[in-house]
């Protein structure tokens, strides 16, 4: 079975187009200069609204991550054991991810990871993370 | 420090210590985890017995709280055929119903009520699972922001976003999957005494690390529940509550704070929740300390809510939960009885567990419960709800008259 695959919306669609050539976008405050995840109409820390998109390493380390036994969701079923994890990019920013690439046993906390990808049916691709 | 009844202070501007206090209360459970009744007729039943159990009827109730429910708690008014002057039908997801009582306490310190009824009520174990729920939440597309960036990674059961925050703790400070695997065993002690949970049968930490992985580091033993259940909880003035049926148990403090949503990434701190705000504001108001508390209730969605929650709540220190733990602290005959009803993890867990603290809370300070599960001089408890994933959380502090 395919994983869930997102719909973008109007305010998220850039981070989604740029994934067709694998480029992977953090959303901007130029006041800040600081990074927004997941995107939003405005900037958390200083609520002003002229956020922008930049490029991201691709490069960040393991936050935390789990082994998942049971599916967490109906989509993933057929994937189990897979790994989920939150992934702080160097850009400042933590993101839901999976980690990939290693034995699940393999992960640690703290392990520097990479941005790969995983082809989505409309060519649109997930950043997925593997060791670096 | 210890203000008086109706004082203010620094801590309690508005004077609400004290001034309400949990008049009757009831649950519904099985140790099937099924029951036979559902919806209104379910929230009715219990209704009518935490009614009864205060010597109260429906006609002294003139505040609702409820959390389920589009208009929640005037639906459940109109059902009920009432017309209260005072409504709340805030939804935290599982710590809703401490945050009832916060705000009952705080109208009825206002003068806005005199009697509030909290009701809960769900059987999800039944009348089918929430996967159903999840899947057309997913088809909607991109409008819970979990939805476009954590349902596609494989997150969505619970478990995934708590495993992390387990994952994180012991990476930080070293807990064993046996320290949190004592939580699960002590708890279970506690079930083994009460007649009414859906589980037992005493437990090892070898039978918890033996049981199947959900979310690594979390087995199928450390989480919790899936059953049907119900619970209702009347909050009163304290001064007419010296009236009733039952000793009045006093609400002397409490506290409410929130990190992040559905979404984990967004969790400033996964080995810090809101309790750290919550539970120190919930004891000031109340004047008293975590070593003053005789019965902690506090919310098992899995056993890493409860290690959160005492390092947050100040009864270890941070990072110190599973030494604290791994000895039997929180089972029978332990220094700080816990979930002595069996908790979400061996009683019951409809999906959001929080009336039950409450109900568990102030069965042990009337000191009525029974089959050797009753704390000895228990005066001062805590119950503490934990809503959405390590979101939301409420601190409720209740003591006897004799600690007002």
């Amino acid at each position: 079975m395919a994983r869930f695959e997102p719909k973008a919306s109007p305010l998220t669609e850039p981070f989604w187009d740029a994934t067709r050539d694998k480029k992977l976008l953090v959303q901007w405050c130029p006041d800040c200069d600081a990074g927004v995840y997941w995107p939003r109409v405005h900037c958390p820390r200083c609520l002003g609204g002229d956020l922008g998109w930049k490029e991201a390493s691709g490069r960040g380390s393991v936050y935390s991550f789990s082994v998942m036994h049971v599916a967490g969701n109906p989509m993933m079923a057929d994937r189990v054991p897979y790994v989920i994890g939150l992934v702080d990019l160097d850009e400042g920013v933590r993101i839901a991810t999976n980690i990939v690439g290693c034995e699940p046993a393999a992960v640690r906390v703290a392990m520097a990871v990479a941005v790969t990808w995983e082809t989505m049916s409309d060519g649109r691709n997930l950043p997925l993370f593997e060791p670096a | 420090m210890s203000p008086a009844t109706g004082g203010r202070s620094e801590d309690d501007p508005a004077g609400v210590r004290g001034k309400a206090s949990i008049v009757g209360v009831a649950d519904a459970v099985s140790p099937t985890g099924k029951l036979d009744l559902h919806g209104r007729e379910l929230e009715v039943s219990v209704v009518r017995e935490a009614l009864g159990d205060a010597g109260l009827t429906l006609a002294d109730v003139d505040g609702v709280c409820c959390a389920t429910g589009m208009m929640a708690s005037v639906e459940l008014a109109e059902y009920l055929g009432i017309r209260p002057r005072w409504t709340d039908s805030t939804m935290t997801g599982g710590s809703s119903f401490e945050i009832h009582v916060e705000h009952a306490a705080c109208a009825i310190a206002a003068g806005q009520a005199d009697t509030v009824l909290i009701v809960y009520a769900a059987t999800p174990r039944s009348r089918g699972q929430d996967m159903a729920q999840m899947a057309s939440a997913m088809s909607g597309g991109g409008q819970m922001p979990m939805v476009e960036w954590d349902i596609p990674y494989g997150f969505g059961i619970p478990a995934a976003s708590y495993s992390l925050a387990a994952t994180r703790h012991m990476a930080e400070f070293g807990t064993t999957p046996e320290q949190l695997a004592a939580i699960s065993v002590s708890t279970r002690a506690w079930a083994s005494k009460n007649p009414q949970a859906r589980f037992q049968d005493p437990i090892s930490v070898d039978d918890v690390l033996a049981s199947p992985y959900v979310a690594e580091p979390l087995h199928k033993l450390e989480c919790c529940l899936v059953t049907d259940g119900a619970g209702a909880v009347i909050v009163s003035r304290t001064d007419r509550a010296r009236h009733l049926a039952k000793p009045p148990v006093a609400v002397l403090g409490v506290g409410t704070a929130h990190t992040h949503g559905m979404s984990i990434s967004q969790m400033p701190d996964l080995c810090t929740t809101a309790a750290a705000v919550s539970g120190p504001r919930a004891f000031a108001m109340a004047g008293l300390a975590p070593e003053d508390v005789d019965v902690l209730e506090t919310y098992d969605s899995f056993t890493i809510t409860v290690l959160l929650a005492l390092e947050d709540l100040g009864f270890c220190k941070k990072g110190d939960g599973g030494a604290f733990v791994a000895e039997g602290a929180l089972g029978p005959g332990g220094s700080l009885p816990t979930n002595t009803n069996g908790g979400g993890l061996s009683y019951t867990h409809p999906g959001m567990y929080g009336i039950f603290p409450l109900v568990e809370a102030t069965r042990q300070l009337r000191g009525e419960v029974g089959n050797g599960r009753q704390v000895g001089g228990a005066n001062v408890a805590v119950a503490h709800g934990c809503g959405g994933v390590l979101s939301a959380t409420s601190t409720v502090v209740l003591g006897r008259e004799e600690v007002l």
